[in-house]
């Protein structure tokens, strides 16, 4: 499903990672700087590898032999920020209908109420983002990802700026998108039991490099 | 005191025109220039940078003169415009607006760039894993975040266009009906005997258009500041 053999030098760091998977939740696990977060930028398009490919589903997003770059936008790769990344411009609604708006997608009510419904999230339809807790921020930025229906999806961690008390408010939610949502997802964590939990496949990062893959119990425990 | 002549009417709506039309004109420029400026990275960058300052930091006088062996009727492109597009701005209202562009242009486009700077890529970021193309980033992310600048921008620009004198008057001279603004009418005034209280209600009505547009700019601002901290 998902294929990354890539190189990159960020300054004095370099990441150089290759791993193929089947999962439909593969987990990446690393200490912060361990080049967690550059990996998933890549596989989002949103950085380029110096070499190397990526290919999703069997379609090539980027091979540095034929110079091949995919842009983020035509990826159809969703992608959930640590920190939300919700438009202050914008309403929740607005913000959720953004990526079907952007795709030129047909509007699917039946899909929309699913997403809301699945995120418990319909009775912030009409807030303004600054008007939202962490919490329903992060369930926010789940549903805007989800309805620009994509083939992806990243999840870079998704709790890290919440506290115990709101992770586990989040937690069944990514449940049940992993269960029900049928999206395959990589999810981004350096919490061994947030990973034990969501991912069926981890890789672990470490200085920019894969050092074990496999299932759950390659996880530190 | 307050029976304004036709000769001052016609002064303050040429005035209102000629700001209207040279901000009007110069925000989807300035808008782009701020843009270069604050996201572009090439070479002579700092030059284009001290060029776009220029006119805020040379007598006004220089600029118009400038801008009148450039743009006048035998001027270096104002001859090619003229002989081939038929456009003229020498002693035409056109050139007051063009002159007071010029003059206000570097006020303009300040505000817009620092409110670029000051925008989130990462909610850029965020827009083109949703699908935005660079451009739809661009008008549906970044331009309305940058609202407050340009608003800021419009104002500061409106306020020196209407004001300017220096440039205007060298490059478009002082014709009323024509080329004579607010602040050219009153330099007439100042000079002729007896047009000291004519001079003085035009002096009046600047404060009003300067103050109102001020306002203008704080309620615009607050207003965008409220909706893009989401309340």
């Amino acid at each position: 499903m998902l294929r990354v053999d890539v190189v990159k030098q960020l300054g004095a760091f370099a990441l150089e990672v290759s791993f193929a998977s089947e999962g439909r939740a593969i987990g990446l696990f690393g200490a912060s700087g361990a080049g967690k977060t550059s990996l998933i930028n890549m596989i989002a398009g949103l950085l380029a590898p110096d070499r190397g490919m990526i290919v999703l589903d069997g379609e090539t997003l980027d091979d540095t032999t034929k110079q091949l770059h995919i842009p983020a936008h035509r990826r159809r790769i969703g992608y959930v920020f640590q920190d939300a990344r919700l438009f202050p411009h914008l309403d929740v609604r607005k913000n959720l209908d953004y990526g079907r708006r952007m795709n030129g997608l047909a509007p699917d009510p039946a899909q929309e109420a699913r997403v809301i419904d699945l995120l418990n999230i319909g009775h912030l339809l009409d807030r303004r983002i600054g008007a939202l807790s962490g919490g329903e921020r992060q369930r926010v930025a789940l549903g805007r990802a989800l309805l620009a229906r994509p083939k992806l999806l990243l999840l870079d961690e998704p709790l890290g700026a919440l506290d115990q008390e709101r992770k586990a408010e989040i937690l069944p939610y990514l449940t049940r998108l992993r269960d029900e949502v049928g999206i395959p997802i990589v999810y981004v964590s350096h919490d061994p039991d947030e990973l034990r939990l969501l991912a069926s496949q981890v890789a672990v990062l470490k200085a920019g490099r894969i050092v074990a893959f496999g299932g759950t119990d390659v996880l530190p425990v | 005191m307050f029976d304004i002549s036709p000769t001052e009417w016609t002064a303050i709506l040429l005035s209102l025109r000629v700001a209207v039309v040279a901000t009007l004109v110069a925000t989807p420029l300035g808008i782009g220039v701020a843009w270069l400026l604050a996201r572009g990275r090439f070479w002579g960058k700092p030059l284009v940078d001290a060029f776009i300052y220029l006119p805020l930091v040379l007598p006004p006088v220089v600029t118009g003169y400038l801008l009148l062996l450039l743009l006048g009727r035998r001027g270096l492109v104002g001859e090619w415009l003229a002989d081939h597009l038929g456009i003229v701005f020498a002693f035409r209202w056109t050139g007051a607006a063009l002159a007071c562009g010029v003059m206000s242009f570097p006020l303009l486009v300040r505000p817009i760039r620092l409110s670029i700077e000051a925008i989130d890529r990462r909610l850029e970021q965020a827009a083109s894993t949703l699908g935005a193309s660079p451009w739809k980033v661009f008008f549906t992310v970044t331009l309305p975040l940058a609202l407050p600048g340009i608003l800021a921008g419009m104002v500061l620009g409106f306020a020196k266009a209407i004001g300017e004198f220096g440039a205007t008057i060298t490059f478009v001279s002082n014709i009323p009906g024509e080329t004579q603004t607010i602040s050219s009418a009153i330099y007439s005034l100042i000079q002729t005997p007896d047009g000291d209280t004519a001079a003085l209600r035009l002096v009046v009505v600047s404060v009003i258009i300067a103050t109102a547009a001020l306002v203008a700019s704080e309620v615009f601002a607050w207003r965008a500041t409220q909706r893009l901290h989401g309340h």
